[in-house]
């Protein structure tokens, strides 16, 4: 029996497969943060004035606040002023105009990650949004999306062209000072994607953005936000990948959702930011602020998540629950291997009358990683009705891992019905030799098992997606057993 | 089919099996007995090729080749199958889903194509039909929340749809009650071949009455020690084990 596990443990060692860097020249600014390159980057976004001047005050925010230590990760403090703020693509200074003037090596990168910009995208129906380092180079669909009233575009490009939307909603879910790495992302954000969908439209696709971080010592602080008007439906996807490299990369990202009257948002994202190597060398810190804001009646926010990369993991995709009968989910994997860190978890907050929520975290560790939930449930005074349902499970490969899980609630209505369950188990010697005496090997069992145990939050995938998130942990989970 | 000879197996320094010697041929049922403690299920398990335990001596010959050898996943490819006597729960995997890929593994091994889910609906479908099960086990997690009698019939659904060449089950008669037995002992009948062997380790008589054996074994304290036919199992019924122990270490 002990070599099973041991076996077990020696499962998870495949490699990181999209470790490639893309060998493009890039206009990137010197490391440092002061006044003079946040005025750069705003100057070199020709943002106007407005946007500038919440930027500095973002800024003077920072300057004031420390770095977070409550979490339960350890790493090397980060360096502020030897990262550099900007970097983008040389030859798309002024960005593209449509997929044509894309710099075939950058198309070329997005193939290599499996999204061929055009072909696949129109195949699936998926309207992509490709922000590489700082800027975002294509958005496709666009045509078909402004027939709908649907505005998708990149961040920078809405700063421009719906002024009107970005000084309403901007910071208004995430304020500037909410916490050190909002207040840094909101001083520095280079790009991301925005999205609007009018009233009582139904998006005619998914939307989806990827991320991917190219350049050397940089970091990539984009900023997302979606707003859903009355009796409006959205599915936003979400993927995240990126060079190996040695030294550890920041990426400092802040999404905003705000779900008006009867209207839905659902939120899905798929991580695979380089997580370090076997030794815990390098990889991504992925320091993300994710909040949605149910702010009117009988509106609904889903957030699912399949985390399997980054070196450290700090992020709390959370719903604000302020419309009566307003609705919030999160539905979680967290997979960490080798020294991989995660916190990770949600906060639900109900204000409004008869609101819900649902929490379904499943992490996985194996390997020397650290897997932590960490989640909030807290019922205001007047949120006569609320109902939460949250449950926790935790799977362990091998015994040099560790799952924790740090649950706070704060009930301040006698009415509220707040269930927890939470469970801890480990992928065990009996049910991996159950399956081989059946003829199926160790590995696959593995996946198998694995997969079955969460389940519960592949299925709130989108199809597309559900079948890469698949894939994607059976690659990170490789070498676990042996 | 099946040769072991002078087989000794130990976990830690306690030593269970001290020396077993059985063949079995194609198309023979053979019934392994004997009082608990005495080594039946570690014999079932060191043939499946669990690796808890550690042969000390003997050998193990399996169609012409050294069992020994070959990991669990091979053995079972090659045709070896153990019904268990206390099946895992998997929460989560899907069981119609763990049968087709074990089925899928069985078939690439021996060189076939791969069956699709519609032809494996089927096929589980009609042995389920044949085992008086309701189909919709296949949709739940494997054995999770199965009483002990449902575990024990999803085993045999298992064998069925896998067809092996060696099957040995381990107490699948424990639990089950008259009726339950009764289904599953004519699951166990109807595969019955002259190109099966089935190797039945169980504590009581009753099983017999519906599956008659070609011989019957009595293991005590890690040895063989005595063989016959089924009436030797009528014997034991009547008499107990200890006659035999008595036989034996006189």
């Amino acid at each position: 029996m002990s070599t099973s596990s041991e076996k077990l443990e020696s499962l998870v060692n495949r490699r990181y497969e999209h470790g490639f860097v893309t060998d493009i020249e890039t206009d990137t600014m010197p490391p440092g943060l002061n006044k003079d390159v946040i005025r750069a980057i705003s100057a070199r976004k020709k943002e106007p004035e407005f946007m500038l001047k919440w930027r500095l005050r973002a800024y003077r925010y920072w300057l004031t606040m420390q770095e977070p230590t409550w979490s339960h990760v350890r790493y090397t403090p980060v360096d502020y002023d030897s990262i550099s703020y900007y970097a983008a693509p040389k030859s798309d200074k002024d960005g593209p105009k449509s997929l044509d003037e894309v710099d075939p090596k950058l198309l070329e990168t997005y193939e290599k990650l499996g999204i061929p910009l055009h072909e696949r995208a129109r195949l699936a129906g998926v309207a992509v949004d490709a922000v590489f380092d700082s800027v975002s180079v294509a958005t496709t669909f666009k045509e078909k999306l402004s027939e709908a009233g649907v505005i998708f575009c990149p961040f920078s490009e809405a700063v421009r062209d719906h002024p009107e939307l970005i000084r309403k909603y901007l910071g208004s879910v995430v304020p500037q000072r909410d916490n050190f790495f909002a207040a840094l992302n909101s001083a520095v954000f280079s790009d991301g994607s925005f999205v609007y969908i009018p009233k009582g439209v139904r998006c005619p696709m998914e939307l989806s953005t990827y991320f991917r971080i190219n350049a050397a010592n940089t970091g990539q602080f984009e900023r997302t936000l979606i707003i859903a008007d009355e009796g409006s439906y959205v599915s936003y996807l979400e993927g995240c990948t990126a060079p190996m490299r040695d030294e550890n990369q920041l990426h400092a990202a802040v999404v905003e959702l705000i779900a008006l009257k009867d209207a839905q948002i659902k939120y899905s994202t798929v991580q695979n930011w380089y997580p370090g190597d076997e030794n815990g060398k390098g990889g991504i810190y992925n320091f993300v602020t994710k909040r949605g804001d149910c702010r009117g009646a009988n509106s609904k926010i889903s957030w699912t998540q399949v985390e399997t990369g980054s070196a450290i993991t700090w992020k709390y995709p959370s719903c604000i629950l302020r419309g009566d009968n307003s609705v919030g989910e999160f539905y979680s994997v967290a997979v960490v291997n080798n020294y991989q860190q995660a916190d990770t978890g949600t906060k639900m907050i109900h204000i409004g009358r008869n609101t819900r929520s649902t929490i379904v975290s499943k992490g996985i560790s194996a390997g020397h990683a650290q897997n932590t939930y960490r989640g909030l449930v807290r019922v205001m005074p007047q949120a006569t009705g609320a109902r939460n349902h949250t449950q926790c499970d935790s799977l362990l490969i091998g015994k040099d891992c560790g799952a924790h899980t740090f649950p706070y609630m704060e009930i301040r209505n006698p009415s509220a019905k707040i269930e927890h369950e939470a469970t801890t188990s480990k992928i065990s010697a009996d049910q991996l030799f159950y399956c081989r005496q059946r003829g199926i090997s160790e590995e696959d069992a593995v996946n198998m098992i694995v997969n079955g145990f969460c389940k519960e939050v592949f299925k709130e995938l989108p199809m597309e997606f559900a079948v890469e998130a698949q894939a994607l942990l059976n690659v990170s989970l490789e070498g676990a057993v042996g | 089919m099946l040769e072991i000879k002078n087989l000794k197996v130990r976990i830690g320094d306690v030593e269970i099996l001290r020396g077993v010697n059985l063949t079995v041929n194609a198309g023979e049922v053979h019934a392994i007995m004997g009082p608990n403690g005495s080594g039946k299920s570690t014999l079932a398990l060191v043939i499946a090729g669990h690796d808890g335990y550690e042969v000390t001596a003997g050998t193990v010959t399996y169609q012409g080749r050294n069992l020994l050898d070959l990991e669990p996943e091979e053995r079972a490819r090659e045709g070896i199958f153990l019904g268990f006597q206390y099946p895992v729960e998997i929460p989560g995997v899907n069981n119609a889903y763990l049968l087709k890929a074990a089925l899928n593994a069985r078939r690439r091994h021996q060189g076939l194509d791969e069956i699709d889910a519609f032809e494996f609906l089927k096929l589980a479908k009609e042995k389920m039909a044949l085992l008086g099960m309701d189909p919709k086990f296949l949709n739940r997690g494997v054995n999770e929340g199965f009483s002990g009698g449902e575990k024990k019939r999803n085993e045999i659904l298992q064998l069925a749809i896998l067809e092996p060449k060696l099957a040995i089950l381990d107490e699948t008669d424990s639990g089950l009650d008259i009726d339950a037995l009764r289904s599953v002992a004519e699951g166990i009948n109807s595969l019955r071949s002259p190109d099966r062997a089935i190797i039945l380790v169980t504590h009581y008589q009753r099983m017999l009455d519906y599956i008659e054996p070609d011989q019957v074994h009595v293991l005590s304290e890690g040895r063989i020690v005595r063989s016959g036919d089924k009436s030797l199992a009528l014997q034991l019924e009547e008499k107990g084990y200890d006659w035999l122990r008595e036989a034996a270490t006189a």
